[in-house]
């Protein structure tokens, strides 16, 4: 075998452009994340303490431990958002580009109506319209692979894991109908 | 050598086909996952998990440390290939690695890579084999205190030796203490943070939000990135391989101190990153022409390689021994433990012996095997980043999903793994790391089950974790850690106003 030194090539056609606008800057997501923690460290807190959070006799009680967790974690939180209100003026990096978002949903987007097909349809129907869609319509692969691909994944996945492994996935009236 | 005949008795365990097959796919679908962009070594585990749920413990653990080497090989492949590092362990194997293809010397390359990767697991597990059953059976004599110190320990070594900024750590280890807290105390079986909701009864599981974390984040991430990729295709000769080999034995202080001190690394948390990085950097530094680096040299290949894997491997210590994960990796392993009705810690090698020890033997036999598997296979790998993103991202979205729902049959998890995505990409991207987070969900209940275990023995006196000089030394040693950026700072101010008054000259820092 001698050696070859072929190149591997791949393209990305639909890569976002490096020029688009800067849809949010990274501090202000850091300051709507720390707003975030702090609300739930808040409400944490609170069950907690409604919970029990005093040491009794016999050490803490249940709501001990979290409790003061919620504390650290607001503390936390709090001096990350002054942090971040105080850093405000300098220049701020990009979070995302508008280009990169629209990307970031062409996945997001049919992963979430991928979980609610998954809930109504069973996981099997999900799996292949999932695989389909995505490849036919953001992919730009065409329709007899992107059908094809689907089909053999879907079903290589469910002798895998329905038949041989016994690990048993949400099923849908498709399933239904064929005894499943 | 009690350690050895339980190995032999870890390699029969290890000797029948059933093992041998599912060894041999897990490294494949671990070098696959490897080679992926943007999956690696523990998001691969995590997807792949679910394939092991009833399967034996030794079949599962076999076959999801085996997807654990194999991707590990894997990511050296695109690293050097394609100048794409599968992992932040891999970026200083690009320094040399992607100069030697370019320069058609990739075979090479890929070789040394696999080859001192080998060799820097094979370190690593040898010191598993003769350290781990000493420190379990000194373990053993520990109560609830003392574990309480360990988990101290390990929690406060994040916040006081992170790299990111402190109170990032902070927020993403109290986050995950406090989500392990989700559901039915097991102490005093009162409902936490449930707010009225069945769903959340379970509590959160850890491998749910793992899958989500690593998973579902990553394709995410990776979307973002252009997927245009450009690199070598190499096929590996039976000559070069031979021929590096027959070089290796002049770079045996390289791999020896790279293996040191990935061990070391590896054991603490976090540590394969900084390890290959020291590696290289050490190689480069204790070379007679430094500038010849990050051209096309052997060694530079070598020294991060070795590294790396050495501290990947030896980051399975405390875990097996203690049941503390010294990686992210580790951590999955660990609640993998879990799912099949293990319980990790000290006691592991007493009741399990075939479990343990099939698992030693599993890693010097996986490695044996990746390592002829990868250089034989190579160009079929290489092959696989010639399929398009658009067709990999949904059926990777799919494992997910089998993945979040396989582990308590819940619908609720599905959307829970949904949403740990999104925290994930947003976590990833502002800074916040996720490996403290990972490692608090999944020791979160353990700790504080300790702790309470502790108080409930000692009346309530918190005095009880300087009881005896062991826990004593623990507890200081864990607050030292916490306060270590401080305790540093305050160290080298004393230094540098020493050192002025005696030498009467400014001295430059000394920390970068």
């Amino acid at each position: 075998m001698s050696q070859t030194d072929l190149e591997i090539v791949v393209d990305d056609p639909t890569a976002p452009e490096d020029n688009s606008p800067s849809l949010a800057s990274t501090h202000a997501v850091e300051i709507i994340v720390c707003l975030l923690l702090l609300a739930l460290a808040a409400t944490l807190g609170y069950d907690n303490w409604r919970t029990g959070a005093s040491w009794d006799s016999t050490g803490p009680e249940p709501g001990y431990f979290p409790f003061y967790l919620s504390l650290v974690l607001g503390g936390g939180s709090l001096y990350g958002l002054i942090a971040a209100l105080a850093a405000r003026r300098k220049a701020s990096e990009t979070f995302v580009t508008r280009a990169q978002a629209r990307r970031v949903m062409a996945v997001f987007v049919p992963t979430l109506l991928f979980c609610l097909v998954t809930q109504f349809l069973g996981l099997y129907v999900a799996s292949f319209l999932l695989i389909a869609g995505f490849m036919r319509l953001v992919g730009k692969i065409a329709l007899w692979k992107s059908l094809l691909t689907a089909f053999l994944f879907t079903a290589v996945m469910f002798v895998t894991f329905d038949m041989a492994f016994d690990v048993i996935m949400p099923k849908g009236p498709l399933e239904a109908a064929f005894g499943y | 050598m009690e350690a050895f005949g339980l190995l032999l008795h870890g390699f029969a365990v290890l000797l029948t086909w059933k093992t041998l097959v599912l060894m041999m796919v897990g490294l494949v679908l671990g070098i696959f996952v490897g080679v992926l962009p943007g999956l690696g070594g523990p998001n691969g585990v995590a997807i792949l998990l679910p394939l092991t749920f009833t399967m034996d413990p030794t079949s599962a653990i076999v076959m999801l440390s085996c997807i654990y080497w194999g991707a590990l090989f894997g990511g050296a492949i695109t690293s050097i290939l394609f100048n794409i590092p599968g992992e932040a362990w891999s970026v200083a194997t690009t320094f040399d690695g992607y100069p030697m293809a370019q320069q058609g010397r990739a075979a090479e390359a890929l070789t040394a890579a696999f080859t001192s990767s080998f060799i820097g697991s094979l370190v690593a597990v040898l010191l598993i084999t003769f350290l781990a059953p000493m420190i379990s059976s000194f373990a053993l004599k520990f109560g609830p205190p003392e574990f309480f110190a360990v988990y101290l320990l390990t929690f406060c070594s994040f916040v006081g030796l992170g790299r990111e900024a402190r109170h990032k750590t902070v927020i993403s280890m109290s986050l995950g203490l406090l989500l392990a807290g989700v559901g039915m105390d097991t102490v005093s079986g009162q409902l936490r943070m449930t707010f009225g909701s069945a769903e959340l009864l379970r509590g959160i599981n850890f491998l749910v939000a793992v899958i989500g974390l690593f998973g579902i984040s990553e394709i995410l991430l990776t979307m973002e990135e252009r997927l245009a990729l450009r690199g070598h295709a190499a096929s590996i000769s039976l000559r070069v391989v031979l021929g590096v080999w027959k070089d290796l034995p002049k770079y045996w202080m390289t791999l020896l101190r790279s293996s040191f001190i990935g061990c070391w690394l590896g054991i603490t948390p976090g540590g394969a990153i900084a390890a290959s990085f020291m590696g290289y950097n050490l190689a480069k530094r204790f070379a007679k022409d430094p500038e010849s680096f990050g051209k096309g040299r052997i060694e530079g290949v070598f020294a991060p390689e070795t590294a790396a894997h050495a501290s990947g491997t030896s980051a399975l210590l405390p875990m097996l021994a203690l049941g503390i994960p010294g990686s992210g990796t580790a951590a999955i392993l660990l609640g993998g433990l879990m799912v099949w009705g293990l319980n990790p810690g000290p006691l592991l090698f007493v009741e399990h012996k075939d479990f343990v020890w099939g698992l030693i033997a599993s890693m010097y036999l996986g490695n044996v095997v990746g390592l002829v598997l990868v250089l034989t296979t190579v160009p079929i790998f290489a092959s696989i980043l010639r399929v398009p993103f658009a067709a990999v991202a949904p059926m990777i979205v799919v494992s997910c999903a089998i993945g979040a729902y396989a582990i308590q049959n819940a619908m609720f998890d599905i959307w829970l793994m949904l949403g740990f995505g999104l925290v994930g990409y947003v976590f990833k991207k502002i800074g916040i790391p996720l490996a403290p987070f990972t490692l608090a969900l999944v020791l979160g209940n353990r700790a504080e089950d300790a702790f309470r275990l502790s108080m409930i023995g000692s009346g309530g006196d918190l005095k009880v974790f300087w009881s005896n000089g062991l826990v004593g030394s623990i507890t200081t040693l864990a607050i030292v850690l916490l306060f270590w950026p401080v305790i540093d700072g305050l160290l080298a101010r004393v230094g540098r106003t020493r050192r002025t008054r005696t030498a009467d000259a400014p001295t430059p820092p000394s920390r970068p």
